[in-house]
C-alpha cells in the first residue's frame, strides 16, 4: 500500500521518542547523583540512542590519549633535588618533527663560556597555530612535553594569550600522573623510575661504579650498599611496586621496543646537537 | 567612545530625550541585565560551516551535547535571522568576500565566534597562499576557540564565555552596544579579489607600496620576505637581547648578500646535479 | 619484445602495465621512451603524440579508467614541467603510467579530455596550480583559485606572503628561538597578502564573478521553446554559503523554467594549499595534514598516505613492511572509519532530500561511539593521526578509560575489545538494520531518488568517477578487490554494486556496504584477539625518515572512493625527507566531474540531492 514506508518510518521514530522516556524512567532520580556508574552505562554502548550529557554540570571526561595543546613536565614543587626543574633538555626534536612549526626554544647556554646547556631559556608555543598533532609527545626523548587535557581555552583577545610561554606551559609531573596514569607508568617504567631520564641515568652510573667498587673492596659484602642506596633515593622505592606490576603485565616484546626507540631518539638527539654545532661552526667560519 | 567605565552621562548621547534631572540617575543596570539575559538566552547561530571544525559544531549541535539547552538550537541559513556566526573552519582569501558580505547582512547585536586554531589565527593552514591568517584580520571576533578542531564541549565552553561576556555588557556603555549610536553602523568594507586579496581599508598602503614599486625603490612586494637571521648559540646575555629586538635582525645589512649568496650555491647545486644526471 | 602484430588484442588487454610499456614503445618508435630515473615506472610520450598515445592506451590495451592526473615542477632538474598520468583497468591490476613533459615557460600540452573526460578538472587543476595551457580542452578556466589571480602558486619559485623557506623544519625555531613572531608581523600588509610588481591600483577590476557567470552562459540569447513562447535563461548561484552543499561549494546553473540547462561548479573556496604545504613538510609532517582532506574519514587519509609513502621507503635496502598486528588495526579503522563515513552521508542525503535532522541525528548517534573508540585508541575523535610508515601510533588501549580532571567531569571506563563487539555484534548491526526500515521504503524517498540523477556504467568510468557513486552504477571496481592492500585478500566481503546508476542506487549501496563493513569488522575481532601484544609497528620510527628516490602512485578505498597519493622523492641520490611532489587524488573532487552531465535536464530541486548522493566533502575536494 502507498503510504506504508512512510508510516512505517514514522513508527520508528515515535519508538525512539518512547525509548528515551524509558530509559530516563529506568535510570530515575539516579540520573541526578554524582557517586553512581549511571553516567558509565548511560554513555556506553548498551543504551538506546545517546544521552545528552550535561555539560558544563556533567562533563563528558576525555580518554588518557586526548591530546590538546602540549605542556611542559617539571619537577613537582615537592621535589627533594630539584624542584620545578625543566625536564625539556632543548634538544629541539618537538620544535623540528612539529608539523606547523608553531615550537619555538631558545636553548640556554652558559653565560661564562657560552656553551649549550640542556635546558630551555624560552619556551613558546603559538596554539592559533597548533595541530594537536601529538608529534611533539610522540617523539620527545626526555618525556618533557606532552598533550594537556585541559580544552576550555577560550578567550576574548587571541593577541595576548595565545602564544604559550613557558611560564604558561610548565605543569608538574603530578599532573601528567594525574591525567594519564597509564602512560605515565609504562613511560616510567620504560625509563626506570619516575625521574628524568637523566637523573636515573646518573644514578644508575653512580651504583653501577658504588657496586663496582664495593666489589673490588668487600666482595663479600656486596648486597649491603645496595640495599641502603635503595633506602636513599624513596622515589624509586616508591614506584617499585608499581613499575614492577607494569612490568608483569605488559608484553615483552613491546617494552624492549620503547626502550630501543628511546634510546634510538636519544642517540639522534646527540647526533642532531652534534651536527648543529658542527653547523653553527662552519657558518661562523662562513661570516 | 574610549571610556570603557559606565558613564551614565551617554545615554543622553543616544537619542532619548533624558530629562536634566535624572541624568546620573536612571536604573539601566536593571535594563541592562533584562536586555543581556534576553540576548544570550535566545542566541541563533547562522547554519554556517566552513571546514573540519564545522563537523564538531554540527556534533555539538546534534544530541549528545545538545545545543538547545543554551537557546542555540535554531540555526539559520540565512544571515537575515541570525545572531551569532561561528566561523568554524579555515577562512580562505575566497571564502573571505562572502564571509564579509554575510556578516554584513546580519542585523545588530551580532556576534563573531572564531572557532578553532583556523579562523582564529590561520592555524596550520596559515602558511599557505590562499589562507586568511584569522577571521579577525577582517571582522571583530568576540571569543576565540583554540583546538584543532576544538570538541565540542570546547565549542561550548566557548559559548558559555560567549554569554559570560554578553551578561558584563551595559546598555550605557557605547563600547558594549555600538548599534544603539547615533546613526547607521558602518558596515564592514568588501575585500576585492584581485590578483590577491585586496583589503579596502589598505589602500594606502598598497598606493604608497605601487608608488614606490613604480619609483623603482625597493619595496617589500615581490620580495622574498627577510630570512630570519640564523643565530649561533652565543651567550644567553646576547639572544636575550637579540630576541628584544627582532626588526634589527630583519634588517640586517648583510641579509641581501647572505639571500644572494645562498641561491647562488643552490643553483651551482642544481646544475652539479642536472650535470651528474645527465 | 613483443611483436603486437601477431598479439591477438585480448591478451594485450590483460597484460601487465611492463607489456603495455612493451607495445608502446614499439608501435611509437621515437614518441615514447621508458622512464629511466631510478625508482620511476612508465614512458614518457611525445606531447605531439600523447593524445594518439592515450587513444592506444585505452583503446587497445584496455586501460579504461584514468585515475588521476597531475603536474610536476622539476625546477633545477631540466627545467621542465611534467604531466603524470596513471591509468587502471576497471577489471582491476596495476596502473600504466605515463607522463609528457613540456617547458616551463610556454607550458602547452594537448588536452585528454577527448579520451577521458574524467581528465576535465584534473587538467584545470594542473592549468591553474602549474599553468599549463592545455590545447583542445573545453573549458580551461582556474579551478581552485580565482580569475585573475597573479600566478601559478605550485611552481617551485613562486613564493606566497608568509614564505619562510624552502623546507621544514624552519631554523628559526631552535636553538635560538628567541624572535618568535606571527607570520603577519613580519609582512608589509600584516595579512598573507602580497601584490605583483606591475600591480596597478587603478587598473583593478574583479573579474572573478563576471567571469564565472560567462562560464555559464549568462549571455545566452532568448530562445524558443516547443509550444513556441520565447524564454530566456535564468542563471541561478547556488552557494558557497547553502546548508544544502557540504560545506562551502557553489554552483552556477542556469535554467530554462525549472530544468537544468548547464551546471557550473564552483570550488576553491576552502582550497587551503594543502600540496605547497605539503611539498615543505617532511614525510611524517604529512600525516596529521592528510586527516583534514576529508575530515569525516580520517582514518582512511592516513592509511593511503601510509601506503604510498611505504611503497618509495620499499625501493630502499632497509624496509620492514607493518607487522601483521598493524594489518589489523589499520583494517579495524579504516572500516569503522566507512561506517561512520556513510552514516554521515546518509543523514545528509536525507537532509538535502528536505528530512531535515532527525536521520542525521540518528546517525549521529552511533557515529558519536565510534569516534568514542577513535579518541581512546588515537587521541582526537576526527583528526586521528593514527597511521605511521609501518604500523600505527599505539596499540588500542585496554581499556576505554578517561581521569576526572577537572571539575564536574564525568568518568567512562570500559573494556575496549568488549566494547568493540558489542558495537560491532550488536549496536551497529541493529541500527542498521533499525535505519533501512526507517527510510528504504518511504515512499517519498523513493520518488524523489529513483530514476534521478542517472550515471550510465560507461560515463561513469569515463568520467573516473569513483566509490559508491561508480559502484551505484553497477561497476564492480573497488580497489579493495582491484588492487587489494593490506590484510583484505584475505578477508571475505562482496563488493555492492548498484542496477540503474540512480541516487537511490547510490544510497542502498553505501547502506549495504555498511553491512560489509561489519562482515570484515567481525572477521576482525577474532584477529584481533589472536594478535594481542604483537608488535604494532616494524622497526623504529624516526621523527624525519629518508626516503629513497622515486615515485609512488599509493591509493585505498575510502568511503568516498578512490584516494589516491602521488608521491615523489627526487633530488638526492642517497634520499630525501621532504617530497618533491605530493598530490593528492581527492575523490571527491573528481566525482564532481560528473555533476554538470548528471544534472543535465533534471529540475533544480534534484541538484541539491544529486550532489548529496556523491557525497562531496570540501576538505579534499579543494584541498
Amino acid at each position: 500500500m502507498y503510504g506504508m514506508g512512510i508510516l512505517k518510518g514514522l513508527g520508528i521514530t515515535i519508538k525512539h521518542f518512547f525509548a528515551t522516556y524509558t530509559d530516563e524512567i529506568r535510570y530515575g532520580l539516579r540520573k541526578y547523583t554524582k557517586a553512581v556508574d549511571n553516567f558509565q552505562i548511560r554513555q556506553g554502548p548498551e543504551t538506546k540512542g545517546i544521552f545528552t550529557s550535561m555539560y558544563p554540570d556533567e562533563k563528558i571526561a576525555v580518554p588518557e590519549r586526548f591530546r590538546f595543546v602540549p605542556f611542559l613536565v617539571v619537577n613537582d614543587d615537592d621535589h627533594p633535588d630539584a624542584p620545578g626543574a625543566d625536564w625539556c633538555t632543548a634538544c629541539g626534536i618537538c620544535a623540528k618533527v612539529c608539523p606547523p612549526q608553531c615550537i619555538w626554544i631558545v636553548r640556554a647556554s652558559d653565560p661564562n663560556t657560552g656553551r649549550p646547556v640542556p635546558r630551555p631559556d624560552e619556551f613558546y608555543i603559538d596554539i592559533d597555530i597548533c595541530m594537536n598533532c601529538g608529534f611533539c609527545m610522540e617523539f620527545c626523548p626526555f618525556d618533557a612535553i606532552k598533550m594537556d587535557h585541559d580544552y576550555e581555552l577560550a578567550s576574548y583577545d587571541r593577541t595576548t594569550v595565545h602564544i604559550h610561554d613557558h611560564e604558561r606551559l610548565i605543569k608538574p609531573f603530578s599532573y601528567w600522573k594525574s591525567i594519564a596514569p597509564t602512560t605515565a607508568t609504562e613511560e616510567a617504567e620504560a625509563r626506570g623510575g619516575w625521574e628524568h631520564i637523566d637523573v636515573i641515568k646518573e644514578r644508575k652510573k653512580r651504583e653501577a661504579a658504588a657496586a663496582r667498587a664495593a666489589a673490588a673492596a668487600q666482595p663479600a659484602a656486596a648486597p649491603a650498599p645496595q640495599a641502603s642506596t635503595a633506602a636513599e633515593t624513596p622515589a624509586a622505592a616508591d614506584v617499585a611496586a608499581p613499575v614492577a606490576e607494569a612490568v608483569a603485565d605488559a608484553p615483552a616484546p613491546v617494552v624492549d621496543e620503547a626502550e630501543e626507540e628511546r634510546k634510538k631518539a636519544e642517540r639522534l638527539a646527540k647526533r642532531e646537537a652534534a651536527l648543529a654545532r658542527k653547523k653553527a661552526k662552519q657558518e661562523g667560519g662562513d661570516n | 567612545m574610549s571610556s570603557k567605565e559606565l558613564d551614565l552621562k551617554h545615554v543622553h548621547d543616544t537619542e532619548f530625550p533624558l530629562p536634566a534631572e535624572m541624568q546620573g540617575n536612571v536604573a539601566v543596570t536593571s535594563l541592562s541585565r533584562i536586555y543581556n539575559w534576553s540576548r544570550r538566552s535566545s542566541m541563533w547561530p547562522m547554519l554556517f560551516g566552513l571546514a573540519c571544525c564545522a563537523i564538531e559544531m554540527i556534533g555539538t549541535a546534534a544530541s549528545r551535547f545538545d545545543l538547545s539547552r543554551f537557546g542555540m538550537e535554531v540555526m539559520r541559513a540565512t544571515p537575515r535571522q541570525s545572531d551569532l556566526m561561528i566561523v568554524s573552519g579555515t577562512v580562505t582569501k575566497k571564502m573571505i568576500v562572502p564571509i564579509v558580505r554575510l556578516y554584513n547582512q546580519m542585523p545588530e547585536p551580532k556576534y563573531i565566534l572564531a572557532m578553532g586554531a583556523c579562523a582564529s589565527g590561520g592555524g596550520p593552514f596559515k602558511e599557505g597562499y590562499n589562507v586568511v591568517s584569522g577571521i579577525d584580520k577582517y571582522l571583530p571576533v568576540d571569543v576565540y576557540v583554540p583546538g584543532c578542531p576544538p570538541t565540542p564541549q570546547a565549542l561550548l565552553y566557548g559559548l558559555i564565555a560567549l554569554q559570560k561576556k554578553i551578561d558584563g555588557q551595559s546598555l550605557a556603555n557605547l563600547d558594549d552596544v555600538p548599534w544603539y549610536g547615533v546613526g547607521p553602523s558602518e558596515p564592514a568594507p568588501i575585500p576585492i579579489l584581485g590578483p590577491d586579496i585586496i583589503d579596502p581599508r589598505q589602500m594606502d598602503l598598497i598606493r604608497r607600496q605601487a608608488e614606490l614599486a613604480a619609483r623603482g625603490e625597493p619595496t617589500y612586494v615581490r620580495e622574498l620576505p627577510p630570512v630570519v637571521k640564523k643565530v649561533k648559540a652565543v651567550p644567553s646575555k646576547v639572544t636575550k637581547a637579540a630576541a628584544a629586538a627582532p626588526a634589527e635582525i630583519a634588517e640586517d645589512p648583510r641579509r641581501e648578500e647572505i639571500l644572494k649568496r645562498r641561491l647562488a650555491a643552490l643553483a651551482r647545486k642544481r646544475a652539479r646535479d642536472a650535470a651528474k644526471a645527465n | 619484445m613483443v611483436d603486437h602484430a601477431a598479439e591477438p588484442v585480448e591478451t594485450l588487454k590483460t597484460g601487465t602495465p611492463e607489456d603495455a610499456a612493451a607495445y608502446l614503445l614499439e608501435k611509437f618508435p621515437g614518441a615514447v621512451s621508458a622512464d629511466t630515473r631510478p625508482g620511476f615506472q612508465g614512458v614518457i610520450v611525445d606531447p605531439a603524440k600523447l593524445v594518439e598515445v592515450a587513444q592506444t592506451i585505452k583503446d587497445e590495451l584496455g586501460y579504461d579508467f584514468l585515475s588521476s592526473a597531475t603536474a610536476v615542477d622539476y625546477l633545477g632538474y631540466g627545467d621542465h614541467l611534467e604531466m603524470v598520468y596513471h591509468a587502471y583497468r576497471i577489471s582491476g591490476g596495476t596502473a600504466l603510467n605515463f607522463k609528457a613533459q613540456t617547458d616551463r615557460e610556454n607550458a602547452k600540452l594537448p588536452s585528454l579530455v577527448g579520451v577521458w573526460r574524467g581528465a576535465d578538472f584534473q587538467e584545470r587543476e594542473a592549468y591553474d596550480l602549474y599553468g599549463i595551457h592545455f590545447d583542445g580542452h573545453p573549458n580551461l578556466k582556474r579551478i581552485l583559485l580565482w580569475e585573475g589571480f597573479d600566478g601559478h602558486p605550485m611552481r617551485k619559485d613562486w613564493k606566497e606572503a608568509y614564505y619562510e623557506d624552502e623546507l621544514k623544519p624552519f631554523d628559526s625555531r631552535w636553538p635560538d628561538g628567541g624572535g618568535v613572531h606571527r607570520s603577519e608581523e613580519k609582512n608589509v600588509f600584516g595579512k598573507n597578502v602580497r601584490y605583483p610588481a606591475d600591480f596597478d591600483l587603478a587598473k583593478l577590476t574583479d573579474i572573478s564573478e563576471e567571469s564565472l557567470y560567462k562560464m555559464a552562459g549568462v549571455d545566452v540569447e532568448m530562445h524558443a521553446m516547443d509550444d513556441g513562447v520565447r524564454t530566456d535563461t535564468l542563471v541561478v548561484n547556488m552557494g558557497p554559503h547553502h546548508p544544502s552543499t557540504h560545506g562551502v561549494f557553489r554552483m552556477i546553473i542556469s535554467l530554462n523554467g525549472e530544468s537544468i540547462n548547464t551546471l557550473e561548479p564552483v570550488m576553491g573556496y576552502l582550497h587551503r594549499n594543502h600540496e605547497k604545504i605539503g611539498e615543505r613538510n617532511t614525510y611524517l609532517m604529512n600525516m596529521p595534514y592528510t586527516d583534514r582532506l576529508d575530515y569525516l574519514s580520517s582514518m582512511g587519509n592516513n592509511l593511503g598516505y601510509a601506503i604510498a609513502v611505504e611503497q618509495l621507503m620499499a625501493l630502499g635496502p632497509r624496509y620492514s613492511p607493518p607487522t601483521y598486528r598493524a594489518e589489523v588495526i589499520r583494517v579495524l579503522m579504516a572500516e569503522l572509519t566507512r561506517i561512520v563515513n556513510h552514516l554521515w552521508s546518509i543523514g545528509f542525503l536525507l537532509n538535502d532530500l528536505g528530512a531535515f535532522f532527525t536521520p542525521m541525528l540518528y546517525a549521529n548517534n552511533e557515529r558519536e561511539k565510534i569516534l568514542d573508540f577513535f579518541e581512546a585508541a588515537s587521541g582526537s575523535r576526527m583528526m586521528c593521526n593514527y597511521m605511521r610508515f609501518g604500523g600505527v601510533f599505539k596499540d588500542i588501549p585496554e581499556r576505554i578509560k578517561s581521569m576526572a580532571t577537572m571539575v564536574n567531569d564525568r568518568v567512562r571506563d570500559y573494556d575496549t575489545m568488549q566494547f568493540l563487539s558489542q558495537m560491532i555484534n550488536e549496536r551497529l548491526p541493529r541500527f542498521i538494520d533499525e535505519y533501512d526500515r526507517y527510510l528504504t521504503e518511504n515512499e517519498i524517498l523513493r520518488e524523489r531518488c529513483i530514476g534521478v540523477g542517472v550515471l550510465p556504467a560507461e560515463d561513469a568510468i569515463n568520467l573516473s568517477a569513483v566509490g559508491p557513486l561508480l559502484r551505484g552504477s553497477g561497476v564492480a571496481y573497488d580497489v579493495r578487490r582491484a588492487e587489494p592492500y593490506s590484510i583484505y585478500p584475505e578477508l571475505d566481503f562482496d563488493i555492492v554494486v548498484g542496477k540503474n546508476g540512480d541516487i537511490f542506487d547510490r544510497y542502498a549501496v553505501r547502506m549495504q556496504e555498511m553491512r560489509e563493513s561489519l562482515r570484515i569488522l567481525r572477521q576482525i575481532l577474532p584477529r584481533l584477539e589472536q594478535t594481542k601484544g604483537e608488535p604494532i609497528v616494524s622497526g623504529t620510527q624516526a621523527y624525519s625518515p629518508r626516503v629513497p628516490p622515486g615515485e609512488s602512485y599509493g591509493r585505498v578505498e575510502n568511503p568516498k572512493g578512490e584516494l589516491g597519493y602521488y608521491v615523489v622523492s627526487y633530488g638526492d641520490d642517497k634520499g630525501t625527507q621532504n617530497p618533491w611532489r605530493y598530490h593528492v587524488r581527492a575523490p571527491s573532487f573528481i566525482n564532481l566531474t560528473a555533476l554538470g552531465p548528471m544534472t543535465r535536464g533534471m529540475k533544480i530541486a534534484d541538484v541539491v540531492t544529486i550532489l548529496g548522493s556523491i557525497d562531496i566533502v570540501l576538505g579534499e575536494t579543494d584541498r
